[in-house]
Formats: structure tokens, sequence, C-alpha cells
């Protein structure tokens, strides 16, 4: 438990997408390096954490797995609120899943903070031979909407690491730029300056890991 | 020795009751509540669940009506093709069929996922305010091992029910169907828009735990953790997704001898008795201690001992608190 604390940053992220694209697994990837074949639907939300470095920093990420079907959106949108972070996930080998991507960035703009770092992810691509979504479209669409884009397999493990790297980097990024602007600044509160309320999430826990 | 006199004397009064012409079902309830034996349990659960009427007279034409009744409506639903169905329902059903208990043989076999696609398929039409939710294909799982396990001499989890005869297979289908429905009848705010019943019993639950160990609500509240963030499993499963399937068949002796509210009033109490049992571990975690701790429960051991005590537990809590709602919310 004190391992929680050992950290400079704390982003939360979502995880978000169609029923059975591999959320939860590419979770596993990345928090246990483990995968299951057959591993149960998500009821609402689950949790897990990974810390990693970024330019000498140990960012840590409090990742929010949540179910995919629509009746629990009600439930899981709430997760939404705080996260300075979202992996958009679709299935390559299921077209349905990538059509759906829309209605998924409208969950987000309804709910999460405008401020969120939101990329796109192509899992399953280990299943080449069954191929439903072209990486191209997929790449065009994601620079369009102003989202990173990445494809994954969590089954053969390829690029998952990368993924949540990249991501974090990313929310790093802008948050130290925000962190920076706002030292400079006298007048405003920090908290106010910086958005995405990542500073507040920070010392909420932090101040709350020492037992 | 004295034990195995006691088991035998219990048994045989469940046995006399079971037998009689017109079953006392107060007594059964009372029985019931302590436990069923194995072979007894098929024939108890569908008559505590009124599925089966008490008289032994009316049983075998009502069996019949009600098993002919669904293999109609699964001839409804399912003889125009797979292109008529409701693509939404059946995608998600499709989807959650093969990762229901897997790696458990019988839940991996052809004949067994059919089953239960049809049984969840037509459960969710003919309920269009809550449709097929992900998680009441667990639900149906309890019963179809009950009643299959009325059929055969091995362990049904082993079993592959494609060996049975077509009727067979059916009847344990279409009686599994039924009380499913039984169930999910006292459930149903639980799975419709918004899902308002689990959202009223992870709060009732809050509260009642601010209660009883209010230490323990004291320190989630100091830790931001919300009751949300892990009942709403408990409650949408049932907690299935924390005990075995043989802990829940237990549990569902005593919920189904409780009465038809059980599933959602007494199950309340059971879910608070499950967490202050944690409560001391809990209390030396910080937040994400707590979630991970929450969300990999240490019940791989657990017998019926342990289900037995969490319900006497659960069971005393609903006798004080049970009529003492209105002082939960003045707890905080």
């Amino acid at each position: 438990m004190a391992e929680g604390s050992n950290y400079d940053y704390l982003f939360k992220v979502v995880l978000i997408g169609d029923s059975g694209v591999g959320k939860s697994n590419l979770l596993s990837r990345f928090t246990r390096n483990e995968f299951n074949l057959e591993s149960k639907s998500t009821i609402g939300v689950e949790f897990a954490t990974r810390s990693i470095n970024v330019d000498g920093k140990t960012v840590k990420a409090q990742i929010w797995d949540t179910a995919g079907q629509e009746r629990y959106r009600a439930i899981t949108s709430a997760y939404y609120r705080g996260a300075v972070g979202a992996l958009l996930v679709y299935d390559i080998a299921k077209h349905a899943t990538y059509v759906n991507v829309t209605r998924w960035l409208k969950e987000l703009r309804d709910h999460a903070d405008t401020n969120i770092v939101i990329m796109l992810v192509g899992n399953k691509s280990d299943l080449k031979h069954l191929r439903a979504v072209p990486t191209d479209e997929a790449k065009t669409f994601a620079s369009e909407n102003g989202l990173s884009f990445i494809e994954t397999s969590a089954l053969d493990a390829s690029n998952v690491e990368s993924a949540f790297q990249t991501i974090l980097t990313d929310i790093y990024r802008i948050v130290s730029a925000k962190s920076l602007e706002s030292s400079t600044s006298n007048i405003e509160p920090p908290k106010e300056s910086i958005s995405v309320g990542i500073t507040q999430d920070t010392k909420q826990q932090q101040g709350k890991t020492c037992c | 020795m004295r034990e195995r006199s006691i088991r035998s004397n219990r048994r045989q009064k469940f046995f006399d009751c079971l037998t009689s012409e017109d079953v006392n079902i107060s007594e059964l309830r009372k029985l019931a509540w302590a436990g069923i034996p194995v072979d007894l349990r098929p024939l108890a659960w569908q008559l505590l669940l009124g599925y089966l009427p008490l008289p032994a007279s009316l049983r075998a034409a009502t069996l019949a009506r009600k098993r002919s009744e669904y293999l109609s409506m699964v001839e409804l639903a399912f003889a125009p093709g797979r292109e008529s169905l409701d693509q939404q329902i059946w995608h998600q059903i499709e989807i959650d069929v093969p990762r229901t208990r897997p790696g458990v043989r019988l839940w991996m076999h052809a004949a067994t996922q059919r089953s239960l696609e049809r049984v969840l398929y037509v459960w969710a039409i003919r309920h269009p305010a809550s449709g097929y939710v992900q998680g009441i294909n667990d639900l149906a799982t309890p019963f179809f091992q009950v009643f299959l396990s009325a059929y055969i001499d091995s362990d049904p989890e082993n079993f592959d029910p494609s060996v049975l005869p077509k009727d067979t297979l059916d009847a344990i289908e279409a009686d599994s169907f039924w009380c499913l429905s039984r169930l999910l009848d006292g459930i149903q705010d639980n799975y419709i828009f918004a899902q308002p019943g689990i959202v009223r019993s992870v709060k009732r639950m809050a509260e009642l735990v601010a209660r009883i160990d209010a230490p323990l609500h004291a320190h989630f509240t100091s830790q931001n953790v919300e009751f949300m963030q892990f009942a709403f499993r408990w409650m949408n499963c049932l907690l299935m997704r924390e005990i075995s399937v043989q802990n829940t068949v237990r549990m569902w002796d005593t919920y189904l001898a409780e009465g038809p509210d059980a599933f959602s009033q007494f199950h309340l109490y059971v879910c608070s008795a499950f967490l202050v049992r944690w409560s001391e571990k809990l209390r030396q975690m910080d937040f994400q201690g707590i979630i991970m701790f929450l969300q990999s429960l240490p019940t791989q051991d657990w017998g019926d001992h342990e289900v037995e005590l969490l319900l006497s537990e659960a069971f005393v809590l609903n006798s004080i608190w049970h009529n003492a709602q209105s002082h939960f919310g003045a707890a905080k």
C-alpha cells in the first residue's frame, strides 16, 4: 500500500468503448502483464494502477475500466469526472465497434472535462486476417478529431505499453506546462488555472496515502 | 455421531415436508433457511419460487403447461431466423454467453451455451424496459446447474448436457427460464434505465454501514471511497462475482426462504455484513488498497460454514434495522 505514495503525478484515466473490444485485457496487460482469453464481462467499473517514468518523474496512472454495455452508461459516465485521459477502444475486426467511436466521443463531450486527452485505440491487431477497419481510415479519423491513435494487441502485447506511455506522456506535458504557467501567476489560485482537476486530485490522494 | 443424527433428522423433516400432499410453505421456508439438501433442492427451489404449486396433484399439469409455453416462446422468437432477432439484444447476449463461467466445462459446451442464449433472449424481449443486462447471465447459472443435477449423478459442472434426451434438456431450460424470471421480477429496478434499484440499495447500504461500523464508514469517507465504486457489482450480480456458485446456491436457499423481496432487501443486509467482515483490514488501507482488495476478495476457500455465518449476521442486522429505516438517514 505504501507503494502508492511514491509518485510525482497522479493521473486518472478511463477506458471506454463497446462491449467485447478488449478493454479489460488492455488494462491487465498494462498493469499486471496478464492476458485472459476467458475473462468475464466487466460490471460497472474496475480499477487498477501502474506507475511509469516520464522525464525522470514518476507518473502514476489510476485507471478505471468501464463496462461497455449501453445500460451501464449512466453509472460509468460518473467516472469521467476528473479524468485527464481516455483510451477509446474499438476492435479492428469488428467494424460496428469503430462506427460507435463517434457515439463514445459524444459521451466524453457530454460528461468529461473539455480538456481531456483522448487516444483512439484499435485493439486486437493480432487478428490480421479478420481486419475490418483499415489503419489509415482510423488514423485519418483520429487526426481530424484531434485524437492520438495507435493499434494494439492485448493478446500478443504489442503496443500496449506504448499506448499508455504515449497518453500519459501527453497528459504530463500539458499538466507540467500548465503548472509552470500557474506558478508564474500570482493572482489566480493554482487550482483555478490548472484545468482538468489534476492538481486537486493529486493533492487529495497524496495527502491520504500516508497510513 | 450426534451431528450426523441431527442431519438425518433434518433430512427426514425435509423429506416429509416435500412429499406431503399439500406442502406447508411456512414449514418449508423454516427448513430451507438453514440450507436445503442437494437432492431435494430442485423441488424445494421451484416450490419456494412459486413456480410449482404446493398441492402435489397439480404439479405435473402445471409443469407440462409451463414447459410447453416456454418452448412456444422460443419457437416464436427464433423460428423467423437470426435476421429477425432484436439485433442489439442478441449481439450483447452473443458476446456474453461464451464468457459466462469461463473455464467451467458445463458452460463451455455448445448445448449449454445455446440453452443460455435462448433463456436470456426470451427473457429480454419479454422485458423491454430492461432488456438483457450484463450480469443477468450470471444469475441464470445456479438455476441451470441445480435443475440439471436432478437428472444426473455426476458433478453438473463437468457435464456435457448434449448427451441428455432432448425432452430433459428442454425441461431444464424451461424451468431455469421461469425460475430466473421469478427472481428477476423482484429486482427489475436493478436493470432498467439508470439502474435506480441498485442506486437505492447502494445508498441504503452506505447508510446502514455508517450505523453499524462508523469507523469503517469514516475511513472510507476520508479515503474518498464511494460505495458505488465496489457495491454496484455486489448488487448487480448478487455477489456472484465475489463468491463461488456453490456459495451462491447455498445463499439462495436462505434468500428463497426469506421470500420474494430477499434479493433486494435481505441482500442489502448480506452485503453490509459482507463488507463489515473485512473492516479491520480495510481500515488499514488507502484508497487504492481498498478498491483493489474489494475487487478480488479472498473468498476462494469459502464453504457453507462461511456463507452461513454471513447469513446469520445479515439476519441479525435485518431484524434490528429493517423496521428502523427512518433512522438510517439520521446517521450522518
